[in-house]
């Protein structure tokens, strides 16, 4: 029996935060979506680890695309997070400057903020900076503040919107790699390790290997992936107390440089770093700069120095050797890359989704709205939020340092979007994300998903 | 939140050794409605998930299994007419003995006229020890490793490095055996085993090598482990193995007497408390190991049981006032930072009537120390290392000389 081969409108190959967006997107646009993603699971990339902040871009090259699709992302973002119950925290950020040299540079850096629009930037005395922020080192000397910089979930948000895709007919395939693809004028059959797969466009949204997915089908590449490496050290919630805003350095011309911030599930982290390296594939972590992390987190927040760390983790940024995004309808191929997504890419997901929607229409997809998309709702992970251990017949805790539930942990388990990897179902549930790092509940999570993907 | 929240005589927090003996013995002592809240599913503390000896000896004279002993627990508390609510999670302390609690039908709030905190410890995981390498699956404490043993059909890995040599690390030995893992080695960043002498040989009993001065500087994999790297002595070598069992550094479950600001001592990240067991806020006291990372089950049992008779007499207005309690005085043995705590932190001016839970300070060092030492007023001589028990006679005055 043969069956009829489908074709879809658009094949979107990529679930980091970029494809997840752009697959929602485009199903809401009215389009057959197939998202494939090589890993077991989605946000295996460059989007598995990041700082959580939500940028306003008042620190971006003016004009620049990113900039554009930042601030674009910012607003969508704004506007769909309660409908969601996805959180914001918007607690602002202090750009902190530690010399002569570095206070110096803080009106030229309010003037750029200015420029990109984020007018609200206000410069603060030492004095005014150490009544915002009372445990800093008093070595600070001056400051400005970003009123709108904020913290999001980084792991809930793009859940949510390729989950908003899959309810509304979009279709997801895991341990699914593209390995190239051809096209005939009108269609492309793209081959997959799931076999092949039709479909009229494609998006290449495939992160650190963004450019050899642009190889593998167009047979050309117009930028080179280059990984840095960001590492982090996670201090415990207790001291998540000790900081309001999100504290950036000033920064250099290589890296926003090293942040301390709170994270909407109340920790504190400091990092990244911004290391280059080849591999693509293992951020590794180094007890070294671990060490150095530490370190630097006590130097800007003194009594840092005697919490304790929670978790340790490492991410790759998608850099590559242009500094704004490489994102490229390809005329006559029916198809658009968004590459080099490098550091803003939580921020400007919503955004650049747009941005390829429209770059889509200019190559003749044709979208027709869905009039009433369903939206779904997130379990809510923020530490201010309505949390579901507050609420009755919730099963009784599972994870207590984090306070995860078993009907959250059973419910993730039961999503269309269910985890097939332990990490997947930490960055859904935080269960074993906290203190203990799973000495009490660490057993009873990793039987609770492996009788679930047994079956 | 209600005005009236339920209010009961006693409220223990911990059914594990200490928070059960205690319970039982209020009960014993006439303390009233007992009640005890515990947030696992079954009460017994880290007991319930030890695959083996020795249990028991202290308090029955009998050499159990932790199960075992964690049931017989459990039965005597209930024998004596004590209420255990399981799957009720504390999640604040307030001033005055209210706490809130998180329920499978929700959350509210409890009173004890008095509160036991007996929380226990954990150990330190490998991210706090900023172990690098990547994060596989197969890395874990001690106790996780023992809850695949017990409660589990799965089987975390077969052939694991076991990092640590405190007593707790043999228990992890033992428990791959249970398991039918074959450890691959034994580490000891340090140049001794921390553990008493007879657990030493264990290693090479088990054909287990055990490697001193070795760290480990990474562990590598995707999903699962497949190797470390360690370094000895400025050397780095690979070891093959697909799990890594990270034992000891135990540290107490202070996360709610932090957030309730109740005093803490900074050398054993326990509470402060005065010789009957009380915390800053005298509603409050403590037992078992979130008072001293860590001791043995016995030892929590009888420590237990020695606070609930202080408890008791809290019930009947028997205590002195909190606040004329005094530190205690330890000279002697801070050069290079040697002493890690001493306990109780604070001596009040004696009840006449009521013996002190603590009548000898217990005492941890940091580091290896032989010399005088005085505390409160009196001279000792003590020759110990890290991890060893240490207990000195306390004359109930702090002025005693
Ligand atoms: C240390 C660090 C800190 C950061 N902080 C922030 C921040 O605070 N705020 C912010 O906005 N951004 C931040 N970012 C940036 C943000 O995380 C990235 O911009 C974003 O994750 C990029 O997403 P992506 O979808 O383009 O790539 P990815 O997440 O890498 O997604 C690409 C996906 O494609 C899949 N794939 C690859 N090849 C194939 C194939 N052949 N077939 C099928 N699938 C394939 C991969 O498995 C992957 O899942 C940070 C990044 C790092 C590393
Ligand atoms: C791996 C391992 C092996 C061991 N082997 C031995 C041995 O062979 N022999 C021996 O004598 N000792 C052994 N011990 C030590 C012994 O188990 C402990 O000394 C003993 O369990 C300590 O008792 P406890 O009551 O202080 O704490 P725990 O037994 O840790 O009990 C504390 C209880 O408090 C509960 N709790 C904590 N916070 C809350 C909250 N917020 N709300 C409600 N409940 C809460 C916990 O769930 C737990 O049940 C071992 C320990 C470990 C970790």
């Amino acid at each position: 029996m043969t069956q009829p081969v489908q074709t879809y409108d658009i094949a979107v190959i990529g679930a980091g935060v970029i494809g997840c967006a752009i697959a929602r997107r485009l199903t809401l646009d009215g389009a057959r979506v197939v998202v494939l993603e090589k890993a077991a699971d989605i946000l295996d990339g460059a989007s598995k680890a990041n700082s959580a902040i939500l940028h306003t871009g008042f620190d971006a090259p003016e004009g620049s695309l990113e900039l554009a699709c930042v601030q674009e992302g910012y607003r969508e973002y704004e506007a769909l997070h309660a409908q969601f119950n996805l959180p914001l925290d918007r607690c602002g950020a202090l750009v902190l400057a530690w010399s002569a040299e570095q206070e110096a540079r803080l009106p030229a850096l309010m003037e750029q903020a200015r420029a990109n629009a984020v007018s609200d930037v206000v410069p603060l005395t030492r004095t005014e900076t150490l009544a915002l922020e009372p445990n800093l080192n008093p070595d600070v000397r001056a400051a400005f503040r970003v009123p709108r910089e904020s913290l999001i979930d980084p792991w809930s948000a793009p859940h949510a919107y390729l989950l908003q895709a899959l309810l509304n007919g979009g279709t997801l395939k895991r341990n699914c790699a593209v390995s190239g693809g051809s096209f005939d004028g009108a269609i492309w059959t793209l081959d997959t390790t799931k076999g092949p797969l039709r479909a009229r466009h494609v998006v290449n949204a495939a992160g650190l290997y963004g450019d050899r997915i642009d190889a593998a089908l167009l047979g050309q590449t117009q930028f080179t992936i280059r990984p840095r490496k960001g590492q982090f050290v996670v201090f415990d919630k207790m001291a998540a107390g000790l900081a309001r805003h999100i504290l950036l350095p000033v920064p250099t011309a290589t890296t926003k440089g090293i942040v301390v911030c709170r994270t909407v599930w109340g920790n504190l982290l400091v990092g990244p770093t911004a290391e280059e390296q080849d591999d693509r594939e293992t951020a590794g972590l180094e007890a070294e700069t671990l060490r150095m992390l530490h370190a630097k987190g006590a130097e800007i927040l003194p009594a840092l120095a005697q919490e304790e760390v929670t978790s340790i983790y490492a991410g790759l940024r998608p850099a590559c050797e242009h500094k704004d995004y490489q994102i490229r309808a390809h005329a006559g191929r029916n198809m658009v890359t968004v590459g080099a997504i490098r550091s803003t890419g939580l921020s400007s997901a919503l955004g650049t989704a747009a941005h390829v929607a429209r770059l889509l229409q200019g190559q003749g997809h044709a979208p027709a709205p869905l009039s009433a998309p369903q939206v779904p709702r997130m379990a809510m992970l923020a530490e201010e939020g309505a949390r579901d251990w507050q609420a009755s017949g919730n099963d009784g805790m599972l994870c207590h340092c984090e306070r995860v539930t078993w009907r959250e942990v059973r419910a993730a388990l039961d999503d269309p979007l269910a985890p097939k990897t332990l990490a997947g179902l930490k960055r859904r549930t935080r269960a074993t994300m906290g203190r203990c790092q799973g000495f009490y509940c660490g057993q009873a999570v990793q039987d609770l998903l492996a009788e679930s993907t047994d079956a | 939140m209600t005005a009236h929240p339920e209010t009961v005589d006693a409220l223990i927090i911990g059914a594990g050794p200490a928070g059960l003996s205690a319970a039982t013995e209020l009960r014993r002592q006439g303390g009233g409605q007992v009640v005890v809240l515990e947030r696992e599913a079954t009460a017994g503390g880290i007991p319930r998930h030890c695959l083996h000896s020795p249990y028991g000896l202290r308090e029955w004279k009998r050499l159990m299994f932790g199960p075992a002993y964690a049931k017989r627990l459990v039965q005597e508390a209930k024998g004596a007419g004590v209420e255990i609510r399981c799957q009720t999670t504390v999640t604040a302390l307030h001033p005055g003995g209210e706490v809130d609690v998180s329920a499978p039908d929700g959350p509210r709030r409890i009173r004890g006229r008095v509160v036991l905190l007996a929380l226990g410890a954990r150990e330190t995981p490998r991210a706090a020890r900023l172990i690098g390498g990547t994060k596989p699956g197969g890395v874990m404490n001690t106790a996780t490793l023992q809850s695949f043993a017990a409660f589990s059909k799965h089987r975390p890995f077969h052939r694991p490095v076991i990092l640590g040599t405190e007593l707790v690390a043999f228990s992890a030995l033992l428990t791959c055996r249970t398991l039918g893992a074959r450890p691959v080695a034994m580490l000891e960043p340090g140049p001794e085993i921390t553990a008493r002498g007879v657990f030493a040989a264990a290693p090479r009993a088990l054909g287990v090598p055990l490697y001193r001065n070795t760290r480990i500087t990474a562990i590598h994999g995707r999903a699962q482990v497949d190797g470390i790297t360690v370094e000895s002595n400025g050397v780095q070598r690979d070891i093959a193995c697909d799990g890594v069992v990270v034992t000891g550094g135990f540290r107490p479950e202070n996360a709610l007497l932090r957030a309730a600001g109740l005093a803490l001592d900074p050398g054993s990240l326990g509470p402060r408390i005065d010789q009957y067991g009380r915390l800053t806020d005298p509603a409050y006291f403590s037992a078992g190991n979130v008072l001293h990372p860590i001791e043995t089950a016995g030892w929590c049992w009888e420590e237990g049981r020695r606070v609930a008779r202080c408890m008791a007499a809290a019930l009947n207005g028997a205590l002195p006032p909190r606040d004329t309690a005094e530190p205690l005085a330890v000279d002697g043995v801070t050069q290079g930072d040697a002493l890690a705590y001493a306990l109780p932190q604070e001596l009040c001016a004696p009840a006449p009537q009521v013996p002190p839970a603590f009548d000898r300070v217990q005492m941890r060092l940091r580091q290896p120390f032989s010399g005088q030492v005085r505390v409160a007023g009196q001279s000792h001589w003590i020759a110990s290392r890290p991890e060893r028990r240490i207990t000195l006679p306390l004359h109930p005055t702090p002025e005693a000389e």
